[in-house]
């Protein structure tokens, strides 16, 4: 009983990093969404169920550019198969038996910031009550956010909303980083993932198809090029 | 009621392929390239997570702020601090920017 509480802790301990960045873009979208007129049930609704900034924030776009239910859906799964990666990863990394029940529920909180929280840790295998604690301390603060973004925000100088933008790529930096240092092929492969991600970010500027494909093909190029290089000798990550 | 469809469609979208891949696979015995590839996933992911898009983050025009905010976030990295004081660090000094550039 002990060490599930403390696992569970723990958990919320590391999702705070994680809950700080959401709450500047949570706030953000509620904002957005209100300015654009979408009715805050509506939002408040999306936050709850969607939970995935990008997929919500696009949603609120799309449906206030006219683009049809179907467009919306379909760039909403689009955008959200790399999260197919993410939880592919993340299932060989639990610590003993874990239901197909726990695992259905541990499957909702997985946002890329979770995510990357959750498997840069050190220990090879994850407690499910120390996965539970980051979602739950990250999907509180997404929610939250969006409740004063919807309802509050007015108050917030522009000046510190836009200067806290920067905070959730602050945080991937922070996770990227000391694994960086450690270890040559990681350097390799996130370079790679920079590099093919740059090239699909500007090509679709003069070609016209969307980032959200940009994320996935450099993430699963890079990835497989250094599973390719590395794969058979010592210099495993 | 007809926006409350649309959001539990998107719901489902977006939970689908989060939920699948964690109850479909098990703790499987992959091959030795699947497993080296899922464990550069991450940093993969990292990697185009950060660039380019952190230069926009910190909303259109203010390429300046980002730049200095992902550095500081960088160096205190690099010094091994903790994560919050990573995130806090470059909020702190994208703000800065923001103030002396307006």
């Amino acid at each position: 009983m002990l060490t599930k509480r403390s696992k569970f802790i723990e958990g919320v301990k590391a999702g705070l990093p994680v809950a700080i960045g959401y709450i500047p873009i949570a706030v953000a979208f509620g904002i957005l969404s209100k300015s654009l007129d979408i009715p805050p049930y509506i939002s408040v609704l999306m936050s709850l169920l969607i939970y995935a900034g990008a997929s919500q924030f696009i949603g609120v776009n799309l449906l206030v550019l006219g683009a049809s239910f179907g467009e919306i859906i379909i760039t909403t799964f689009l955008l959200n198969l790399r999260h197919f990666l993410m939880t592919a990863t993340l299932s060989q990394r639990f610590d003993g038996e874990v239901s197909k029940k726990w695992r259905a529920v541990l499957s909702f909180g997985v946002t890329d910031e979770t995510f990357a929280v959750s498997v840069l840790r050190q220990e090879d295998k994850l407690s499910k009550y120390f996965i539970l604690g980051i979602n739950t301390v990250a999907y509180v603060s997404w929610n939250l956010g969006t409740w004063l973004g919807l309802f509050f925000a007015a108050s917030l100088p522009e000046v510190v909303k836009v200067s806290m933008g920067i905070a959730l790529y602050a945080m991937f930096i922070g996770l990227l980083i000391p694994h960086i240092k450690k270890s040559k092929p990681v350097v390799v492969v996130s370079l790679l993932a920079v590099v093919i991600n740059s090239l699909i970010y500007w090509g679709s500027m003069l070609w016209g198809f969307s980032n959200g494909w940009g994320i996935i093909i450099a993430t699963i190029a890079s990835a497989a090029v250094g599973a390719s290089l590395y794969s058979e000798g010592k210099e495993q990550v | 009621m007809n926006l409350t469809y649309l959001v539990l469609a998107m719901a489902a979208v977006t939970y689908i392929p989060r939920m699948l891949p964690l109850v479909l696979l098990q703790n499987t015995c992959l091959p030795r390239y699947i497993k080296s590839f899922m464990g550069f996933i991450p940093y993969a992911a990292l990697g185009a997570l950060i660039f380019p898009g952190v230069l926009n983050s910190t909303g259109a025009g203010n390429l300046e702020s980002a730049i200095v905010g992902c550095t500081v976030s960088i160096l205190l990295a690099w010094w091994e601090m903790n994560l919050i004081m990573v995130v806090v660090g470059g909020i702190v000094a994208s703000f800065i920017v923001n103030i002396l550039l307006k």
